[in-house]
């Protein structure tokens, strides 16, 4: 029995926090926010082997496990790091596993080619966006597209099928979109008869890409909040008022504590969740959902109280903190908000008609 | 990773599931740690090993090397199969451990048989009106006498004790009392060991919110104890006491328990309705259950950690261990609470009301479980030992000694 990383998996963690230690400081975030170019962020990630975690050895990638891209993802969520982690090193080799794309699969893993992810409306229809199909050949919006802008766009329509789209492809036209979160370039795509390579027939792709891009975030979201959660701990630590640091003080300690005995657990669930895609079928579906959905709240719980702690400075651009804030935000909604992902858990165990 | 035990657990496990299978029928349901049915199902369990099972067989245990899977695979069978583990009480989970640790071979041979065989019932002489949080204040004084003749030199104890729970029922007392009143405060507590129905002692039950009676206010007036029955040095039992005090905390909160209640929960959920459909199909009552089981997930999985550590030796999960007192006691009574909130005005049913719902436990466990947020070490104090051991952070400047 062993629910814990091995020396490999500590080994790789390692690695990719210290690449990020030291390529991504808060000068680089700052400057990414206003060009958003992480060109050669990717390019050394890919060269640690990130790009092509779940890539099978057999298309050129490392063909490691769940586990060690949620290892991965965590340490992206620590650093903020801008970085087409999702939709092109999670989601994608998923979504192709086993549908012939092994040169695709060999370009993402070199961290040549980008994948964008736009799912949404597999998660819920809004108004505004709408994906459908006719003749082949997909029609209408899809908002908020991840690791944007990309090489290819997987896509979603309203019957949860799902489809590859080159970018530049033929009738796609595309633009960024504005969020919150500037560490994470989104765009929106509009699609005017473009052609479509169908993935599959079997809608158990689509949930298990949905399922394994869930799990990544929370992980992202783990280690943004954990990011806080250090910050706050070692300003409470430095900071002094009424001749005292304010760590001593009761008031602010539980408020560390609490955001630590919310935050501990999720380390474990985020593992088991990981651990399930890989090797308990039967629990990963609802397991991803209740991640997700957990994460989301203790994320937004850590976020705020992180921020509380470093009283006005926390408020400000000075410290950068907000980043960290924002990102726990975006990874919040989206691919299903936790109401949305509770009502799944629930009717994915009968629970609800 | 790795979530199976292995072949060599899993036949363990069958063992221990056809014992269970095996003497069902002579399983005690209920009854007071005195109960002879109990009694003798605690004497067959140890005689198999699954209770009492690493003690020493010259103290009256089995003599199992330490196994912590096979540990807990006794326990989850047991749990499942909802077959009484044996007799728990403060002198079995506590005092034994502590005994074992730092007593004397004497007070091993003279306290531990009987204690596993059930026929030593003892209770925990620790917190007074004065000293909850802040135990090391404790008052209770023992001094000692020489006396004359066959009687040799006594300790006299006087002061009060509260929240001694089964006091009323138990034979002896383990408890902290002041030996050294000039010494610092953590330096001059000892641990004495002294009988029940010694002259000068007054038991007063203290009726709990739930309407029981389980634990006492306990009196003491010129209480004479041995010299001997001391465990650890004069002065040192702030040491032992801390000792016990971790075996307390560890088990409180246990998840799996929690998700056995989970699924009682789920289940009235099914069976109660509201206008004629069941509370399931409630989508706010379902959100909340939902909010309820994704904790529940996390905290077994934050066990799974835990345990793992414990077993391999090779990680620390230190903190992971030490949130789960604090987390586990909390999400089990807001557990609760939920029962009673989708059920209306019938969660208010409480003792013999006809229309009782889950016996009404749901509103005596919402109460008990406040009862252990504030007992073994409150929230607040949880919160200071996660901020200040598991964190770092600076410990509250201490107030000048008036």
């Amino acid at each position: 029995m062993e629910f814990g990383l091995s020396h490999e998996q500590t080994l790789l963690q390692d690695s990719v926090r210290r690449f990020l230690a030291d390529r991504v400081p808060l000068d680089r975030l700052r400057r990414f926010a206003d060009e958003q170019d992480d060109a050669e962020i990717w390019a050394g990630l890919a060269e640690l082997g990130v790009a092509g975690l779940l890539v099978p050895e057999a298309a050129g990638g490392v063909g490691l496990g769940h586990v060690e891209a949620a290892l991965a993802a965590e340490a992206l969520g620590y650093h903020a790091a801008p970085a087409p982690f999702l939709g092109t090193a999670a989601a994608a080799p998923t979504a192709l596993a086993g549908a012939a794309h092994d040169d695709l699969l060999g370009s993402i893993s070199a961290g040549a080619t980008r994948v964008g992810l736009a799912l949404g409306e597999a998660v819920g229809a809004r108004a505004d966006a709408g994906v459908r199909q006719q003749s082949g050949r997909l029609h209408g919006r899809a908002l908020f597209v991840t690791d944007y802008p990309a090489d290819r766009y997987l896509i979603a329509d309203r019957e949860r099928r799902l489809y590859l789209v080159a970018g530049a492809a033929a009738g796609l036209s595309h633009r960024a979109l504005t969020t919150i979160d500037r560490t994470r370039p989104t765009g929106e795509l509009i699609l005017d008869g473009v052609a479509a390579e169908p993935i599959g027939e079997d809608p158990a792709r689509l949930q298990r890409t949905l399922d394994v891009a869930r799990v990544m975030l929370a992980a992202d979201t783990l280690g943004a909040a954990q990011c806080m959660l250090d910050r706050a701990v070692a300003y409470a630590g430095e900071r002094e008022q009424f001749n005292r640091p304010i760590g001593s003080f009761q008031a602010v300690k539980h408020l560390c504590a609490e955001m630590a005995a919310e935050l501990e657990p999720c380390r474990a669930m985020v593992w088991y969740a990981a651990h399930a895609l890989d090797e308990l079928p039967e629990e990963a579906h609802v397991t991803a959902c209740h991640t997700k959905a957990h994460l989301a709240e203790v994320g937004r719980f850590v976020a705020k109280t992180a921020t509380e702690v470093h009283g006005g400075m926390g408020f400000t651009d000075l410290l950068g903190l907000h980043y960290w804030f924002k990102r726990i935000g975006y990874n919040r909604q989206l691919l299903g908000a936790p109401e949305l992902l509770r009502e799944e858990a629930a009717r994915a165990q009968q629970l609800s008609a | 990773m790795d979530l199976s035990y292995g072949p060599e657990y899993e036949t363990f496990r069958q063992e221990v599931r056809d014992f269970i299978n095996g003497h069902r029928d002579a399983a005690p349901k209920g009854g007071g740690p005195r109960d002879p049915a109990n009694l003798a199902w605690q004497k067959l369990l140890i005689e198999h090993g699954y209770a009492a099972r690493t003690i020493p067989e010259a103290y009256g245990g089995y003599g199992a090397e330490p196994d912590i899977l096979e540990a807990r695979i006794i326990a989850e069978e047991f749990a499942n199969a909802q077959v009484s583990p044996g007799l728990g009480g403060q002198g079995i989970s506590m005092l034994v451990p502590t005994l074992l640790e730092v007593g004397t071979e004497e007070q091993k041979r003279e306290f531990i048989p009987p204690t596993l065989r059930g026929e030593m019932v003892w209770c925990q002489g620790y917190s007074e009106p004065g000293a909850g949080s802040d135990l090391a204040s404790l008052t209770t004084s023992a001094r000692l006498v020489r006396s004359q003749g066959e009687r040799g030199d006594e300790w006299v104890v006087n002061g009060q004790k509260i929240w001694t729970s089964t006091a009323h029922l138990a034979d002896w007392i383990f408890c902290l009392v002041r030996t050294e009143p000039d010494a610092p405060k953590h330096q001059g507590i000892s641990f004495l060991l002294f009988r029940m129905d010694t002259p000068g002692i007054e038991v007063r039950p203290l009726v709990d919110m739930t309407g029981a009676a389980n634990f006492n206010e306990v009196f003491f007036t010129d209480v004479r104890v041995p010299k001997t029955q001391i465990v650890g040095k004069r002065g040192e039992g702030w040491a032992v006491a801390n000792a016990i005090l971790g075996h307390e905390r560890d088990s409180l909160g246990n998840p799996n328990a929690t998700l056995q209640r989970l699924n009682a929960l789920i289940e009235l959920m099914r069976s109660e309705t509201l206008d004629g459909r069941p509370l399931l199909e409630h989508p706010v009552y379902r959100d909340r259950l939902m909010k309820l089981q994704a904790r529940v997930l996390a905290m077994r999985c934050n066990d799974l950690r835990v345990l793992s550590a414990k077993v391999n030796g090779n990680a620390d999960a230190s903190l992971a261990r030490m949130i789960v007192k604090l987390q586990g006691t909390e999400l089990r009574h807001e557990l609760e609470g939920l029962a009673i909130d989708i059920m209306g005005e019938l969660g208010l049913a409480y003792g013999d009301n006809p229309y009782l719902r889950g016996h009404g436990s749901w509103q005596s466990q919402y109460m008990y479980f406040l009862g252990l947020i504030i007992g073994g070490g409150t929230s607040q104090i949880q919160k200071n030992i996660i901020g200040e051991r598991g964190l770092g952070l600076p410990r509250e400047p201490k107030v000048a000694r008036g």
